[in-house]
């Protein structure tokens, strides 16, 4: 194989790590990122959205804590338990933070659902009942173009509230005039 | 319909929301196939050369490469990158690869080699030798005598005037605007400048190609127009349109970024040169100055009211530069005369705009098209002219804003690049627009006194008022097919587009609505040229309205057929059958009914009939929605900091399908009109290289940034649409910008007609051009 300046080198090394709660041993390249590698093991759910730790679209949690997987050695995993996006839902029972992610229209194109769901998970792991300073806080390393921020708070307050769907209409957030 | 609506206008759950969720494998590069290879562009670092001599040896050499491409290996077609309806009005100026480099960031060569770090190392072996020519990197100098010359290719075609570097010329008069001024009492005209934003998609541009197992060319990418790709990809590779199918998957995101065939050509003359699967994708740094950006202006504009603030006349004078290649260019800037001025009702209106070639980054189209730009420009005057007169802005645009049954007769001389049609307004709700947003801001009491003490934070409020269109009149066409199956659903195939903004929800709200199902009985495949029939794409905010039409009408001629057969089962006439709750049921006292899926069962199986039809919609009309947006900022006059407190955006989008969807349009082109209004800029250096092209350096707004938002749904029933929708998704990101300007010289007195607004400019304006007293004046306000 190659390496990153394109000269033939054939070292690889072992990685031994769980993800989503299933132990693997990957034969990775010294240099690669995680994030290279979680895609290359079809972790799609990782996105790939400016491999300089400015967007957050590939937001991965890393013992619980969320880490931009782009930023990441593939080999400082070594041991570690990391948690995608594809992990989040429980078999096909999707976690309240997805279901208020859907209710509350918070999803659009859905290239930074999948980081900021982990980093909203993250919060509400250590923090359940968050004010809306520190979901935007939690949200704060993921760009997205298309909600204006707005929807996806809206979710994580809702999930942490274990608030039904709201009513047709009706925003905690926003006040709405209609 | 007499009855309750079941689906339209209901708050549902994205209908492909699960699997964006969950991180499932949805979007273009989430395959892997087997012997893809890595494909790159070798960028030009020239802003402007004549390649003297390329050598490929080397790279072809490299171990693990399996084709380079340049100029000599491909075929020469000129064509436009831009995404339109043939015959497009872009000119013909660019190529697959070219022996001249015309902005840094242009095509050079490309490669495809086993694994990226090799594409890249073979990049650096291609041997190129430049002969490097006077660039043209300020729009101002382009048409002056003796410049270099862009487009000196004599097989360019559709350039107005090559020689002067116009890539475009628009003038549109209606009335007289001589005539206007010289009636007026108050003539005011002022310059205003906008910058060069970047879409920046969450999903960079990327695309897949691969020859099939019948030899023909499969191009998976990210695209907002797969029928356009799929006709140019042919064109520019010389091969049948037959033997090309575009594949469309989730989509990270558009903005008209991806209204362009910008990878699929050279992708596909990879795959087509190695015979093996090649993926190309544009990093962010790449997305930033080789993709696709607005195009900046500079808008003089001119307008002549009466002393009670009627206004008589309005003149839009537009320099425009689309970059090295003209896509895109006349409309963009046509739009910003024609969506733009017909906001008010003047008798006398003047258009004429310039686009001009410069060697920087192309722009193209962009979430507003052409409309952000001009609605800076003119919101900022009238609140100046509001203001000289002594009245509330507010006031101002009650009085003189275009109003239902309106005839706007600018948009018949200015269509998509050559005569439009006329514009009449059958819907309006901009005056509820207008009321409900300054009450949501706090208008008639924070315009009047401001709690600003002696403090160096001064509070202010500004609005603006703005409207767009709905799909391209007589241009923008689209079709749907439906079928039924068993279990009494139906497939829905739609060659629109979506890319993240909810297209396949509606249009399957929309189809359920009409054939009385729930939303899970419609099963959409959109965007794929071998499966769905025909659509222009995402654009022009286009797909609600007319793709959304399509469905309609297929899915009314699929509820007769249904209706058909029911009406021969139970025995009734077609008159008293009704569709509702995945049944079919008499509205007479009978109560007799039959179950979708039963029916479905009868159609297939006794009657041997499949229920199916298809149906193609266009408009000659292009209904406008409405908006007003009002901001409340807060600046420091110690530093020049703008902080924008509050933007409440009341939209008029005729029917909200689903207004869960449309408020999220409203809130996220707020957020990239903020991003206009206050930082976002791709800056070039005195070499035309970019200068910031990163999210830490190209700031766009985050959860942090973000003001209190405000969304309001004004809805109204527009004749044109289906249940009366129009569209949504455009217009709301043309306000910010002038309002949150006025709202800064509400606060401390000073305009500024340049974007972004920069803290330097505002602390620039606020010593240069702070008259003696205004202190004084604040404190007492």
């Amino acid at each position: 194989m190659f390496g990153s300046r394109g000269v033939f080198v054939m070292k690889t090394m072992e990685l031994h790590l769980t993800v989503n709660g299933i132990s693997q041993n990957w034969s990775i390249a010294p240099g690669e990122l995680l994030l290279d590698v979680l895609r290359r093991q079809s972790y799609f759910g990782v996105k790939r959205g400016c491999e300089k730790g400015e967007c957050g679209a590939c937001a991965v949690l890393v013992d619980g804590k969320p880490i931009n997987s782009c930023l990441m050695f593939a080999a400082q995993a070594e041991g570690r338990n990391i948690l995608t996006i594809e992990g989040v839902a429980d078999g096909g029972k999707l976690d309240p933070l997805q279901e208020a992610f859907l209710d509350h229209g918070a999803v659009q194109c859905g290239f930074c659902t999948g980081g900021m769901v982990i980093s909203a998970k993250a919060l509400l792991d250590g923090c359940p009942d968050p004010s809306e300073d520190q979901v935007r806080e939690a949200l704060a390393g993921h760009l997205c173009r298309c909600t204006g921020y707005l929807k996806p708070v809206e979710a994580v307050l809702a999930a942490a509230s274990k608030r039904k769907p709201r009513a047709r209409r009706a925003k905690p957030v926003a006040e709405v005039a209609r | 319909m007499s009855r309750d609506r079941l689906v339209v206008g209901h708050n549902v759950r994205k209908v492909d929301g699960v699997k964006l969720v969950t991180g499932g494998a949805a979007f273009t590069d989430d395959v892997q196939i087997p012997g893809m290879l890595y494909g790159k562009i070798l960028p030009s670092p020239h802003a402007h050369a004549r390649i003297r001599r390329i050598d490929t040896t080397k790279a072809k050499a490299l171990p693990g490469v399996h084709a380079v491409l340049t100029y000599k290996d491909v075929p020469r077609v000129p064509h436009t990158t831009a995404g339109q309806a043939w015959p497009e009005p872009s000119p013909y100026d660019t190529y697959l690869l070219d022996s001249k480099v015309r902005f840094v960031g242009d095509r050079v060569a490309a490669v495809a080699a086993e694994s990226r770090a090799i594409a890249e190392r073979a990049l650096g072996l291609v041997e190129v030798e430049y002969e490097i020519l006077p660039a043209v990197l300020d729009m101002e100098q382009a048409m002056v005598e003796g410049v270099a010359v862009i487009h000196d290719e004599p097989d360019s075609t559709k350039i107005y005037d090559r020689e002067h570097n116009i890539a475009g010329y628009i003038l549109r008069e209606i009335g007289s605007v001589e005539q206007g001024f010289r009636e007026s009492d108050y003539i005011i005209e002022r310059e205003f400048r906008t910058s060069r934003q970047q879409h920046a998609p969450l999903e960079p541009h990327v695309t897949i190609s691969w020859l099939d197992a019948d030899g023909r060319l499969v191009i998976r990418t990210s695209t907002q127009v797969p029928y356009h790709c799929r006709r140019q990809v042919a064109m520019i590779l010389q091969i049948p349109v037959s033997r090309v199918h575009v594949i469309k998957p989730r989509i990270g995101g558009g903005f008209g970024g991806k209204q362009e065939m910008l990878l699929e050509d050279i992708c596909g003359a990879l795959a087509l040169a190695t015979r093996r699967p090649v993926k190309m994708e544009f990093t962010r740094e790449e997305e930033f100055y080789m993709a696709r950006s607005r195009h900046p202006q500079r808008l003089r504009m001119k307008m002549g009211v009466k002393r009670d603030g009627t206004v008589l006349a309005s003149q839009l004078t537009v320099l425009a530069t689309t970059g090295a290649y003209g896509s895109h260019s006349t409309t963009v800037q046509g739009n910003t005369g024609s969506k733009v001025l017909p906001l008010y009702r003047a008798p006398h209106m003047r258009f004429e705009c310039h686009v001009v070639y410069t060697n920087t980054p192309v722009a193209g189209a962009f979430r507003g098209y052409g409309c952000p730009q001009g609605f800076f420009a003119q919101e900022t005057l009238v609140d100046e002219i509001a203001c000289e007169l002594g009245m509330d802005p507010l006031e101002f645009h009650r009085k003189n804003v275009i109003r239902l049954g309106d005839t706007d007769l600018l948009s018949a001389q200015l269509g998509e690049g050559k005569e439009g049609l006329p514009r009449l307004v059958r819907s309006c709700g901009l005056p509820r627009c207008m009321e409900s947003a300054a009450l949501a801001i706090g208008w008639a009491q924070k315009r009047k006194s401001f709690p600003n003490g002696h403090t160096h934070l001064r509070r202010g409020v500004g609005m603006a008022c703005t409207m767009q269109g709905s799909g391209i009149a007589g241009v923008d066409w689209a079709s749907a097919f439906l079928k039924i199956n068993e279990d009494g659903s139906f497939f829905l195939q739609v060659g629109a587009s979506d890319v993240g903004a909810g297209a396949d929800t509606v249009l399957s709200q929309i189809a359920a609505e009409t054939l009385g199902v729930s939303l899970d009985k419609i099963i959409i495949t959109s965007g794929d040229t071998d499966i769905t029939p025909f659509d222009v794409g995402a654009y022009a905010s286009s797909t609600t309205i007319i793709s959304g039409g399509a469905v309609n009408k297929a899915a009314g001629k699929v509820r007769a057929q249904v209706l058909a057969l029911a009406s021969k089962m139970l025995d009734a006439p077609v008159e008293q059958l009704d569709c509702g709750n995945n049944e079919v049921f008499t509205t007479c006292a009978c109560r007799k009914s039959v179950k979708m899926s039963d029916l479905a069962m009868q159609a297939m199986y006794k009657e041997k009939f499949q229920i199916m039809d298809g149906a193609s919609h266009f408009n000659t009309d292009s209904p406008p929605p409405f908006c007003a947006t009002f901001a409340e900022v807060e600046v420091d006059t110690e530093t020049g900091q703008v902080r924008v407190l509050h933007l409440a955006t009341a939209v008029d989008p005729g029917t909200a399908i689903n207004p869960m969807q449309a408020e999220g349009q409203v809130e996220g082109a707020v957020a990239q009109g903020l991003g206009f209004a206050l930082t976002e800029e791709l800056v070039l250096d005195a070499n035309g290289a970019p200068v910031n092209p990163n999210f830490l350096d190209y700031k766009i707004f985050g959860a942090q940034d973000m003001p209190k938002l405000t969304t309001i749904l004004v809805e109204t029933d527009e004749p044109l649409g289906p249940y009366g929708a129009k569209s949504i998704s455009e217009v709301p990101i043309n306000g910010p910008a002038p309002a949150i300007a006025n709202a800064i010289f509400h606060a401390v007195g000073i305009r500024i007609r340049k974007l972004p607004i920069r803290p330097e400019d505002v602390l620039r304006a606020l010593h240069a051009e702070r008259p003696a007293n205004l202190e004084e004046e604040l404190l007492t306000r």
